[in-house]
């Protein structure tokens, strides 16, 4: 976050007329048609629409998992697609965090294990290493289960792990994907509360969702629908802490 | 890195444990099986050195009745002097000697049916026949039957319990011998014990014992192994001149090339080496097709896993060095426990002959077996390193 003290004025995200086809002739498939899209440090925004939109499409070119077939996508201020495979891979280690609607934990590697993983990836010293993750592990309230396997956790907690995992790396950009899409309605609470905290800390927050009651917990919706956004409105929370932001 | 192989290998323990199965044994049974084929080898080996690659054996056959009577003329000393003064191409030396089995006894012990044999010097230069400790009896000896003789280590042994045998005297059937030497420990390659013997000059024996008549045989030294086959014509030739044979259809005596038999005997051992290595060999590669196996679809089951690794930014080579390290960790755990398994087992005699363990046959296996788990764990290793996270990331 250091990066973008000095210069506020670059977005985080900056999307200018993004398409992704897929397949090619007839059969070709345009899930994105024409993306463009501002998001500023400390945004806290939720992209909304039915299946088909596109938005799954988005969240992978947003995460760095896909590259799109056109447009330009800037990440704090770099040019996404000029960058090779490896690079790619780092971008996602060190400026996103992700979290999936289905937790998308490695299965027999303990809670602490998980969210060691991208540490492991990003060269952290192992004494560092054990150190933040029990730092992040102890901010979304799971200490105590550091030594449990995710089949041993309840959904909730599995998520809260994945959202440890997420931050640990102190990433730039935090994406969920319809991250309480497989959670009761005590854990969905759980953690729409956990990501407003974020979003009152500053983290940059997009929660890819078709629910409209947690897409109404953040700052900004956008809906996507064939490929294109169609609306875009930022809300006013009563007690909102994004003016205070 | 280490660990997280470990991991992977014991999240399925059952299927690990039966690929790690497949490669121990087919480690374990190309060593044991190339130990099986050298053991054999190596005896057949040693039998002729023990022979001597290079000698001939003519010993006179009962062509006309009595041993070594052919007409008049009988194998004598003389005919071997005869051969010697011939100067064959291919003939270095021709030994003649004369056995007989009689009581030799020291002063305190007494050993019966002791093979007893007359010879001279140049015996101690065949085959294995060497002197330990003292030395020979040499040709003066010979020339004035001297009463010098060389002792085998267990005759030693009997006679002289307490000391050295050397400078002792033994009686032989009545005559007393000093010790001179004593003969080198030699293998035992049949029923009688070859370090049971004793040796004098062939000259004394022949006046003590024998007389002067037919040799028991006759050693020849051909001048290397290649012209053994060359000299047992050569003198063949000069034998049925000196002894007047016209009949060579019906030769009073034979020549016996033992070096030759057991040659052959040591080429089949060597191909049956082979034929034991190739079948271990197949069983190594079922091994390791067991070992791609297992490899296929943990990677196949791990898509998922992959997919996440990728996207908290594990780099192409992370994932391919994560399979690999795992294809090589546990068929090196097999191939470990397959070489302990053949060292074992090669403590134990199969069908008669003691394995020995190739020394070149443990990397070799070890090396193969790790080889083909990670030539064969690297394609789908590969193949997941490449996917697009989000191709990973769907799978179910």
């Amino acid at each position: 976050m250091s990066l973008n003290d000095g210069r506020s004025a670059v977005p985080v995200v900056k999307l200018t007329d993004i398409t992704q086809v897929y397949g090619t002739g007839d059969a070709a498939v345009h899930a994105l048609r024409g993306i463009s899209l501002d998001v500023a440090q400390g945004d806290y925004v939720a992209i909304m629409g039915p299946s088909g939109s596109g938005k799954s499409t988005l969240m992978n070119v947003l995460g760095c998992l896909d590259v799109a077939s056109s447009g330009s996508y800037r990440l704090a201020g770099n040019d996404v697609k000029i960058l090779e495979e490896n690079q790619l891979a780092r971008i996602r280690n060190r400026q996103i965090g992700f979290v999936f609607q289905s937790f998308n934990l490695v299965p027999r590697m303990s809670a602490l294990a998980n969210v060691e993983l991208p540490l492991v990836y990003g060269r952290v010293g192992r004494a560092e290493r054990r150190e933040r993750a029990l730092e992040a592990l102890d901010s979304v309230g799971l200490s105590s289960r550091a030594n449990h396997q995710p089949q041993e956790l309840s959904g909730g907690q599995q998520q809260r792990v994945a959202i440890a995992r997420a931050l640990v790396t102190s990433p730039t950009l935090l994406l969920a994907d319809e991250p309480t899409g497989n959670l009761d309605s005590a854990s969905t609470d759980e953690i729409l509360d956990m990501f407003n905290h974020l979003a009152l800390q500053g983290r940059t927050i997009i929660v890819i969702t078709h629910e409209p009651h947690v897409a109404e917990q953040s700052h900004r919706i956008i809906t996507l629908s064939d490929g294109l956004i169609v609306a875009d409105r930022t809300l006013q929370h009563s007690e909102s802490v994004g003016v205070r932001s | 890195m280490i660990l997280s192989a470990l991991r992977g290998i014991t999240a399925n323990k059952l299927r690990s444990v039966l690929t790690l199965l497949g490669v121990m044994i087919g480690v374990a049974s190309v060593i044991l099986l190339l130990a099986v084929g050298n053991g054999s080898a190596q005896t057949v080996n040693s039998a002729i050195s023990q022979l001597g690659t290079n000698t001939l054996t003519v010993r006179p056959s009962g062509g006309g009745g009595a041993t070594g009577t052919v007409g008049a003329k009988k194998i004598t000393t003389t005919v071997g002097e005869q051969i010697q003064a011939a100067k064959l191409g291919h003939v270095r030396e021709v030994i003649p000697q004369v056995a007989g089995s009689l009581t030799v006894a020291s002063t305190t012990a007494s050993e019966t049916s002791i093979s007893v044999i007359g010879t001279t010097p140049a015996y101690f230069t065949v085959g294995t026949n060497s002197i330990a400790t003292g030395s020979a009896f040499t040709a003066a000896d010979v020339t004035n039957s001297t009463k010098d003789a060389v002792i085998g280590t267990t005759l030693a042994g009997e006679l002289f319990p307490s000391g050295s045998a050397l400078g002792q005297q033994v009686t032989v059937g009545g005559t007393p011998l000093t010790i001179v030497g004593i003969l080198a420990q030699q293998g035992s390659v049949g029923f009688t014990d070859p370090n049971s013997v004793i040796i004098a000059p062939i000259s004394r024996i022949q006046a003590s014992f024998t007389g002067y008549g037919a040799v028991s045989s006759l050693t020849v030294e051909a001048k290397n192994a290649d012209a053994v086959a060359a000299a047992q014509g050569e003198v063949e030739v000069i034998l049925n001149q000196l002894l007047g044979i016209t009949d060579t259809a019906n030769e009073p005596y034979t020549i016996i090339n033992q070096g030759s038999l057991l040659q052959t005997a040591a080429t089949s051992a060597a191909s049956f080496t082979v034929l034991l290595g190739a079948v271990a060999a197949i069983s190594l590669l079922v091994g390791g097709i067991g070992v791609t196996n297992v490899m296929l679809v943990s990677v196949t089951e791990r898509t998922r896993e992959i997919g996440i690794r990728k996207a908290l930014g594990a780099t192409r080579g992370a994932i391919l060095g994560q399979f690999l390290v795992e294809a090589a960790t546990l068929t090196l755990l097999g191939g470990v426990l397959g070489v302990i398994t053949a060292l074992i087992g090669a403590q134990l005699p199969f069908n008669g002959t003691q394995p020995v363990v190739l020394s070149y046959s443990i990397p070799l296996a070890l090396g193969v077996s790790v080889g083909i788990g990670v030539f064969f764990g690297v394609y789908p290793a590969a193949r997941a390193a490449a996917m697009r996270p989000i191709q990973a990331l769907r799978a179910i």
